[in-house]
C-alpha cells in the first residue's frame, strides 16, 4: 500500500479523497508523523486488544482499514517503515536484519515500483519497502496475580541462590545471566521470580530458538501455574494472535510483538547458528517494554560473555552443580589418527572400535557424535556391522523422533548423531564419544552440552565422556577447562554431595 | 569462497569445474542438497500433458496418452484446446515447500534458483516463433501476493512477454467439483480485442495440476483465432 502526505497525515492511498497528490511507500517519507491520544474517540476494544503489545503487517489484521486509520488519526495506532534505508543498504525494522544478501527487490504491484524486501523473516509475511509495521500507542497494562504459583518442589541450595538472584533483577528491571550447568534444574530456579512478577502485575515472555523447547516448556508451567492464562507461540500454534500474563515463545513469534513484556527471559541464547542469535536479541529488546527486565538462562555462554562476567561487567549467578549433587563428568581426549581416511576405508581407527565394542559388550548404551550428515551415514554402515540394532539421526531425519524414542526404551544400543542431540535430550545411564572432537563444528559449547548429556540422573551420577580426536584443538581445552571449573566452584560453595 | 545457498540459507561452497572456467558459466546459487532434490521430469510420459509415466498405475494410461488427456479429448468442448503441456520438474514434497515459500510468502528471489533449467527446458520444447503468454491474476490476488509468479517465470526466458489475457476473481477452485469447474464461466478474458491470427501461443503457469486453468484460458485464445496453444510450467503436479 501507499500512502500520501496531507496536512502533515498520512493517507492511505485508498481513502485518500484529493487525487493527483503523489502517493509514495512508507519507506519513502522521511517523518512519519503521529498524534496525541484523542481521549474520547469511542474506539475499538477489539483492535486495541488485537494489537496489544504487537507489531502486525495490515494483512495480519482482521479490520478494515477505515478503522485502522481512524484510530491513526485520534492517536491510538502509528504506521512505523517496515523497512529503512541505512548508510549501508537496509534495515529490516521486523527482524533487525541488515545483512545485503537478505534482501532482494521485485517490481510490486501494490506500490507500482522497484521494491525491496526482507528474505531473513519471509516466513512470518513479506515486509517490503511499502509495508508499513501496525502498533499501537496504547501501553500494555498487566493484571496482578496473588498465588499463581502452585508448587510444591524444593530447589537445591544452588538454584535457590540462583532463584533470589532473579526475584531480585525482576523486582529492579535488571539484567541476569544465569549460568547453568546441564542438570541444574533451571526451569525450577524460574518458579520464584515469574510468581513475584505475576504479584507486581508484570507480563512474563520466555523465548527461546527452538519450538521443541516452548512444546517441553508450556505444559511445564501450565502444570505449576494451574489458573494462569499461558500461552505457547511457535509456528502453527493455536494460540496465535493471543496474549497472556506468561507466554511462552520461538524466536520467529517473537517478532510480532513490541513493547509488551516487563520481564524476558531467554532460555539458550547461545543454542543456535550464528546466523538466527542476532535476531533472537532483537526480537527481545524490541518485544521489552521500558523499563523491563531480561534475565538469560544458558549452560555455556559464549567467550565474551564469559569474559564480561569474570570483569563483573556482566551481573551474573552461576548454578555450578548438578541438582542431584554430583559433579560433572569431565571428559577424556584420546587420539585416534586419521579417523576419516578410516571412514574411506570402510573402518574406524581402532581404539575408537575397541570403545564401542566395550558398550555393546558392557550393555551400556551411548551415543556417538560425529561432525556431518554424510559422515554419519557412512559411519552408521561401518557400525551395523558390529550390531544391526545401531542406528544414525540427524536434524533433518524424518524418522528422528522414533529413533530416539526406541534409543530411550533401550531398542538401540548406539546411536550415531550429529550435533542436533547435544541439548534437549536426556536419557538415564549412558556414555558419550565424540569422534572427530577437533571439527569446527565442535565448539566449546557444543562439547560442554555433549558432556552434559552424561550423568544426569541421581540413580546414574557418572559415565564415560571421551572425545577422540586427530589433533587437540583450544575447543577442546576450553570445555574441558569449563567443566573442571565448575566442579571446582562447586566443590568451593559447598554444593556437592560428600561421600 | 563461502556462498550461502538462496533456498536453505546453509553456507556450501560451489562445485567449481572446468565447464564454469572454460564457458564462464555461474557458479551455482544453490547447495548441493538443494540443488539435487529438484527432480527433472525424463523418461516416458504422457506425449499430451508431461505427465511422467514413471510411478503411474497402468491402468491411467492408454499408450502414449494418460487418462486425463483422454478424458479431455472426448468431451467435445474442451477436445485439441490445448496442444500440448510440458513441464520442467516433479512436483515432489521439496518442490512444494520452495513453491509455497516462493508464491506464498512472497519470497521473489527463488525464482533465480528455476533460471537455467527452466529456460533450457523451454527451449527444448518450444521456440522463439511462439508467443509467451503468462497466465495472469486477478486484481485483488495480485495485490494480495505483490507479483504475479508466472510472469516471473515467463520473464526468465528473455523473450517477449504478451500480457494478452486478464482474470477476474472467483472463490476458490478447489471448493468445487470438477464438473462445476468445467461449466463455471471463464474466468479469463482477453485484455484487448485483438486477433490472433496465425499465432502459436505458449502459455507460462507454475504448476499443471488438472489443466483446467490452462485449458480456460487456452479456450479464449483460441476464440480470438490463435493457431495453437500449448503450456509450459515449473511443476507437474
Ligand atoms: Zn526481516
Ligand atoms: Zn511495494
Ligand atoms: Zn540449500
Ligand atoms: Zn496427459
Amino acid at each position: 500500500m501507499r500512502f500520501i502526505l496531507e496536512n502533515n497525515r498520512l493517507i492511505p492511498e485508498p481513502l485518500a479523497k484529493v487525487q493527483g497528490k503523489e502517493a509514495m511507500p512508507i519507506s519513502c517519507f522521511e517523518h512519519l508523523p503521529s498524534f496525541p491520544v484523542h481521549p474520547h474517540f469511542s474506539f475499538s476494544t477489539e483492535l486495541l486488544s488485537f494489537l496489544e503489545g504487537k507489531q502486525l503487517l495490515l494483512d495480519e489484521l482482521p479490520f478494515p482499514i477505515e478503522l485502522i486509520h481512524a484510530h491513526y488519526e485520534q492517536g491510538y495506532v502509528m504506521y512505523k517503515k517496515g523497512i529503512t534505508k541505512t548508510t549501508k543498504g537496509y534495515r529490516c525494522e521486523r527482524c533487525g536484519n541488515e545483512e545485503a544478501h537478505l534482501f532482494a527487490s521485485f517490481f510490486c504491484s501494490r506500490c507500482q515500483q522497484p521494491c525491496p524486501y526482507c528474505r531473513k523473516c519471509i516466513t512470518m509475511g513479506r515486509v517490503s519497502a511499502c509495508t508499513p509495521l501496525i502498533v499501537s500507542c496504547i501501553p500494555v497494562r498487566g493484571q496482578m496475580y496473588d498465588d499463581a504459583l502452585h508448587w510444591h518442589g524444593t530447589l537445591s541450595s544452588g538454584q535457590q541462590s540462583a532463584a533470589e538472584a532473579v526475584v531480585q533483577a525482576i523486582e529492579h528491571n535488571d539484567q541476569l545471566l544465569v549460568w547453568a550447568v546441564c542438570g541444574a534444574g533451571k526451569t525450577e530456579v524460574l518458579f520464584p521470580g515469574i510468581h513475584r512478577a505475576l504479584q507486581l502485575g508484570k507480563r512474563v515472555c520466555i523465548a527461546t530458538p527452538r519450538t521443541d523447547v516452548v512444546l517441553e516448556l508450556a505444559p511445564r508451567f501450565k502444570q505449576v501455574f494451574p489458573h494462569l492464562p499461558v500461552i505457547a507461540l511457535y509456528g502453527g500454534s493455536e494460540d496465535r494472535g493471543k496474549t497472556a500474563p506468561l507466554v511462552i515463545s520461538t524466536t520467529h513469534q517473537l517478532l510480532r510483538f513490541y513493547k509488551a513484556f516487563d520481564v524476558m527471559i531467554i532460555d539458550e541464547v547461545d543454542a543456535f547458528p550464528y546466523s538466527v542469535e542476532p535476531m533472537l536479541q532483537y526480537a527481545a529488546e524490541k518485544a521489552r517494554k521500558e523499563p523491563s527486565s531480561v534475565i538469560y538462562l544458558t549452560a555455556t555462554p559464549n567467550r565474551q560473555w564469559q569474559q564480561d562476567v569474570k570483569e563483573g561487567k556482566r551481573k551474573a549467578v552461576t548454578i555450578p552443580a548438578r541438582y542431584h549433587g554430583f559433579p560433572l563428568p569431565v571428559p577424556t581426549f584420546e587420539w585416534c589418527g586419521n579417523w576419516r581416511k578410516a571412514v574411506k576405508k570402510q573402518s574406524l581407527p581402532r581404539n575408537v572400535l575397541a570403545w564401542i565394542h566395550d558398550r555393546l559388550v558392557g550393555g551400556k548404551q551411548a551415543f556417538l557424535f560425529v561432525p556431518h550428515i554424510e559422515l554419519l551415514e557412512k559411519i552408521v554402515a561401518i557400525l551395523k556391522k558390529l550390531n544391526s540394532n545401531i542406528e544414525g539421526v540427524h536434524a533433518e531425519d524424518p524418522a528422528r523422533k522414533e529413533k530416539v524414542a526406541a534409543f530411550r526404551k533401550g531398542e538401540l544400543p548406539l546411536l550415531v548423531t550429529t550435533t542436533i542431540l547435544e541439548r534437549g535430550v536426556t536419557v538415564p545411564n549412558i556414555d558419550v564419544a565424540v569422534l572427530g572432537a577437533e571439527d569446527r563444528i565442535f565448539t566449546e559449547g557444543a562439547l560442554v552440552q555433549i558432556a552434559g548429556r552424561v550423568g544426569r540422573s541421581a540413580q546414574y551420577p557418572s559415565g564415560d565422556v571421551r572425545f577422540f580426536h586427530y589433533g587437540k584443538t583450544k575447543e577442546m581445552m576450553a570445555a574441558k577447562q569449563h567443566i573442571e571449573k565448575m566442579n571446582k566452584e562447586a566443590a568451593k560453595r559447598g554444593l556437592l554431595k560428600t561421600k | 569462497m563461502t556462498h550461502s545457498c538462496l533456498i536453505c540459507h546453509a553456507p556450501y561452497h560451489p562445485i567449481v569445474t572446468w565447464q564454469h572456467v572454460l564457458t564462464l558459466k555461474n557458479l551455482d546459487i544453490l547447495c548441493e542438497k538443494c540443488r539435487r532434490s529438484f527432480l527433472f521430469i525424463s523418461g516416458e510420459m504422457c506425449e499430451s500433458c508431461g505427465r511422467p509415466f514413471q510411478h503411474l498405475d497402468s491402468s491411467y494410461r492408454q499408450g502414449p496418452v494418460c487418462t486425463d488427456c483422454i478424458r479431455w479429448q472426448e468431451d467435445d468442448d474442451w477436445k485439441d484446446v490445448l496442444t500440448k503441456n510440458r513441464s520442467v520438474y516433479l512436483y515432489n514434497d521439496f518442490m512444494k515447500e520452495v513453491v509455497s515459500l516462493w508464491k506464498f510468502r512472497g519470497d521473489y528471489a527463488i525464482v533465480k534458483a528455476f533460471e537455467e533449467d527452466f529456460s533450457r527446458e523451454f527451449f527444448r520444447h518450444f521456440d522463439d516463433t511462439f508467443l509467451i503468454a503468462p497466465i495472469p491474476l486477478s486484481t485483488e490476488r495480485l495485490y494480495e501476493r505483490g507479483f504475479n509468479q508466472a510472469k516471473a517465470l515467463a520473464e526468465l526466458l528473455n523473450l517477449p512477454i504478451h500480457d494478452i489475457l486478464t482474470r477476474h476473481h472467483h472463490e476458490k477452485q478447489s471448493k468445487k467439483s470438477r464438473r462445476e469447474r468445467l461449466q463455471t464461466e471463464n474466468v479469463f478474458q482477453l485484455a484487448e480485442p485483438i486477433s490472433l491470427a496465425n499465432q502459436r501461443i505458449v502459455l507460462i503457469d507454475d504448476i499443471y495440476t488438472t489443466g483446467t486453468t490452462l485449458r480456460h484460458a487456452a479456450k479464449v485464445l483460441l476464440e480470438a483465432d490463435a493457431a495453437s496453444v500449448s503450456s509450459f510450467t515449473l511443476a507437474r503436479g
